[in-house]
């Protein structure tokens, strides 16, 4: 069901502009229009969405600590797993941003002979999930190439790179075959596991096939289409400049990328896709294990009822004196 | 132990493929043994709690007061305001269930709804619903659901089916914490007048007489007097257990459980030849004698009201700091949250060790230290005579409790002291232990009779792990430091994991500590009689 409703979303976002650029002449609604909207869409909406976490208040200091804390001097801490200082915290969310550090952990865990659970490393998700998303800035920063003029030397220089094997006519990039073989795994795995497949909304689905749609569509476009490069650099250009031209001959393919690139961008800050931002908002993450050292103040803290030791004594004061407690009042 | 209790061949035969039916749909059946009870009407009025009354979750009328849906929508607001962990944790999850299998509850019940991530997405479905806008447009196709009393008896089962122990937080990518969320899913529905009698009881009794269970403050002293007689036929030496003593140096604080239930009691006899052995100036306080606070499961404002009994206490006996017993969630409180809730503890001192000069430098704010950071700094120091073989019939293994571990990393201070103590120590499987330890399955409120089932079901990731060592090491006793622990691991080892005994760190100190003046002390602690043969004596704990 979830499913069905992503896929034909998608079927909708890939035929609308494959038709209505050939038949309508709509280019320069395609060309144009839709993707400065969704570029200001994504901007704002994301802007919005990271202002929105920066103001909320963090009212206590919870980091999850999952190494040794700094306490005796001769016990060795764990800088990096329970970080005590902001020097800690950098490194342990670099660690968790470029490196999945909390996703390397996983395990899977087996009941067997419905008597002994056993626990297994499971890297195969952080594999996965690593790999879409180290290709998937390396193919956007080498999409700079359309965006640039002169070519700045650094994505040449990726490029080259990505291209390292020399294999194939135009030569593959290794992060195309990367990118399109962790999406997939990351879609089937949702579809082939049913404890997967039980949590997964239309909101799981569609991002994948989305990203998928705009890969395929790409490379595609790089070494079956053989787009006409210069008209769309023509037009990236124009983009960019401000001076927006969509030149004739481009192919209905790449007004196909396009828009689902734009539609990716509109469909970012209202999605779980805002992860990307968030992961450096988590308070179980970003803050140091420090907490008796130093006071942390909550902005919102207010008075409460209590029971003070007055109260207290007044009612069992008797009960204190023959036990021959000490009192305040006697 | 209720009766009717399934055997543990029966119940492990668990089924983890998920349902035909979309987790959408709400369906909640309140079976004995899964459950916990209402909070009881007189103690919801004792602590000025809205809409107290008397129901029962198997019962269909839940009595919810007029406009329910109105109060709890509001409440949801007011902390997605107050609380970036909150909206953090709506926002942000993928679902890539990397957390699914990390829940001893999942693992031990196969319920979907227990894979930490549908826990979250019970609160989560109507988060979308009411605040999103894609929730307010395409409703159940973004994943919305609207909050129905369906929903709610969900969300009362599942979020009274969490421990608050965090793991699943250690393995999210984006450290999503359903303690967190379980906290304020708690906290919403206590305002419409919806809690545990678990923990509106103790919470009550803690307000009042300043422990969970009750104790005035006399019977407080009689069971340390008691605990001192004790100590003596055992050592034949007499210690002093100072009782509200002003102007001592230090206050003491542990968890009630301590000085009333077994095997907790016996850390008792430990802590109490420790401090007479190093002529430690300290004091009890028969007002702040509960180190737990149970306010902690069920809100942020009820934590507050009763840890407010510390810091008020140390300053009214006027110690220079504090020392903190063997507790789990206690150390949750104290390490995470006291200083904000309850500080500044500008009043007391910096801590330093009167016997080792180490200047507790970690505790600087809030100036309280934990015991076993205490005791493992005295031992570095050789300021302890200690007899190792005294606890050679034991053969131990430790269980990290959750909150100490990842709510504050004591990892090494106990191992420390259990390595000084013991000859015979080994560890649970990695996999189990530290960071990715096990929780009991009964923390947070939940360790109540009348949800056996499920307790043995959430405990049985910790006590397959107590299996491994048993058989392949002959370990006979899982040592913990923590009250609920000690509680609830003797039933759940009894149960899965028979000829385990539990106990405590300074219950293994106690039995190795060297006292000046002791007379021939044949037995242990728990007056097992030492044998020359090396073979162990009858047991008659």
């Amino acid at each position: 069901m979830n499913l069905f409703f992503s896929l034909v979303v998608i079927a909708v976002l890939i035929a609308l502009p494959w038709l209505l650029v050939g038949a309508a002449g709509l280019d320069y609604l395609f060309g144009v229009i839709v993707p400065y909207v969704a570029l200001a869409v994504f901007v704002v909406g994301l802007i919005m969405r990271v202002l929105q976490w920066a103001r909320l208040p963090v009212p206590f200091r919870t980091p999850t600590t999952c190494g040794q804390q700094k306490s005796l001097p001769w016990i060795k801490p764990s800088r990096l797993e329970n970080p005590h200082s902001t020097l800690g915290v950098i490194g342990r969310m670099l660690l968790e941003v470029l490196f999945f550090r909390s996703l390397f952990r996983n395990t899977r865990s087996e009941l067997r002979d419905s008597s002994r659970l056993t626990y297994f490393a499971d890297k195969w998700l952080w594999a996965g999930g690593l790999a879409f998303h180290w290709a998937f800035l390396i193919v956007v920063a080498r999409h700079f190439r359309f965006f640039l003029e002169p070519v700045p030397w650094c994505v040449s220089v990726m490029e080259g790179l990505d291209s390292f094997f020399q294999v194939g006519l135009p030569i593959i990039y290794l992060t195309d075959v990367i990118i399109i073989a962790a999406l997939t795994y990351l879609f089937f795995r949702r579809i082939i596991n049913p404890r997967l497949r039980y949590i997964s909304l239309a909101a799981d689905y569609f991002p994948l096939l989305l990203l998928l749609g705009i890969a395929v569509s790409g490379v595609w476009m790089r070494y079956f289409d053989k787009t006409d490069i210069v008209g769309i650099k023509e037009l990236t250009m124009g983009l960019v400049t401000l001076s927006p031209v969509v030149p004739e001959g481009i192919s209905a393919l790449f007004f196909v990328h396009l828009f689902l690139v734009s539609a990716l961008l509109i469909y970012f800050p209202f999605s779980k896709l805002v992860h990307a931002g968030g992961v450096f908002f988590s308070p179980t993450r970003n803050l140091a294990n420090n907490n008796r050292v130093k006071r942390h103040i909550n902005p919102w803290d207010y008075p409460v009822k209590v029971h003070t030791y007055e109260e207290y004594e007044d009612e069992f004061r008797d009960v204190m004196k023959a036990a021959e407690m000490p009192l305040e009042k006697e | 132990m209720a009766e009717d209790v399934k055997k543990p061949e029966e119940l492990i035969q668990i089924d983890y493929g998920p349902p035909k039916r979309s987790w959408m749909d709400p369906t909640v059946k309140f079976e004995r043994g899964s459950y916990n009870y209402a909070a009881v009407k007189d103690n919801q009025e004792y602590l000025s709690l809205p809409f107290p009354r008397k129901w029962q979750p198997y019962e269909d009328d839940w009595q919810l007061p007029d406009g329910w849906e109105e109060i709890i929508f509001k409440g949801f607001k007011e902390r997605l305001e107050k609380y970036r962990s909150l909206r953090i944790f709506m926002d942000i999850c993928v679902r890539c269930g990397a957390c699914a299998d990390k829940c001893h509850f999942f693992i031990g019940s196969g319920d979907p709804k227990n894979m930490p991530v549908l826990r979250a997405e019970l609160l989560r479905s109507v988060y979308r619903n009411d605040f999103t806008t894609a929730g307010k447009v395409l409703g159940k196709f973004a994943g919305g659901r609207k909050l129905t009393v369906g929903v709610l008896k969900e969300w009362f089962y599942y979020f009274y089916q969490c421990t608050e122990c965090r793991r699943c937080s250690v393995f999210c990518p984006y450290g999503i914490d359903t303690a967190e969320i379980t906290m304020m899913a708690r906290e919403l529905m206590n305002l419409i007048g919806i809690s545990i009698e678990w923990i509106g009881t103790p919470v009550a009794n803690c307000f009042r007489t300043g422990n969970h269970l009750g104790i005035q403050p006399h019977g407080f002293k009689d069971s340390i007097d008691f605990a001192v007689d004790e100590l003596e036929e055992l050592t034949g030496v007499r210690v002093e257990a100072p009782i509200n003593k002003k102007g001592a140096e230090i206050l003491f604080v542990a968890p009630s459980a301590d000085y009333f239930a077994s095997p907790h009691y016996y850390t008792l006899l430990g802590y109490l030849q420790l401090f007479h052995e190093i002529g430690l100036d300290y004091t009890w306080s028969s007002y702040a004698s509960e180190g737990g606070n149970f306010g902690l499961f069920h809100s942020a404002e009820m934590m507050k009201r009763l840890n407010s009994k510390i810091y008020m206490e140390a300053k009214r006996l006027g110690v220079k700091w504090i020392i903190g017993g063997e507790c789990g969630h206690m150390w949750r409180v104290v390490h995470q949250y006291m200083d904000t809730l309850n500080g500044p503890a500008d009043f007391l001192e910096e801590p330093v060790s009167p016997f080792t000069g180490t200047r507790f430098e970690n505790t600087r704010a809030t100036k309280m230290v934990h015991i076993s950071e205490f005791t493992a700094d005295l031992i570095h120091h050789n300021k302890l005579k200690l007899d190792p073989s005294r606890n050679d019939h034991w053969r131990v293994t430790y269980h990290d409790s959750c909150n100490p571990v990842r709510a504050m990393g004591l990892l090494e201070e106990p191992r420390y002291v259990i390595n000084s103590v013991c000859n015979n120590f080994h560890e649970m499987p990695e996999n189990t232990i530290r960071e990715q330890t096990f929780c009991c399955g009964s923390g947070a409120g939940l360790g109540t009779d009348e949800n056996f089932e499920m307790r043995m079901r959430g405990g049985l990731p910790r006590a397959n792990a107590v299996q491994y060592v048993h058989d392949k090491h002959d370990v006979n006793i899982l040592l913990c430091m923590c009250a609920i622990d000690k509680a609830t691991l003797p039933p759940l080892l009894e149960y899965w994991v028979p000829g385990v005994e539990v106990g405590g760190v300074h219950e293994m100190v106690g039995n190795a500590l060297i006292m000046k003046g002791q007379h021939d002390r044949p037995t242990d602690l728990r007056g097992t009689p030492y044998e020359q043969d090396g073979k162990e004596g009858d047991d008659n704990v």
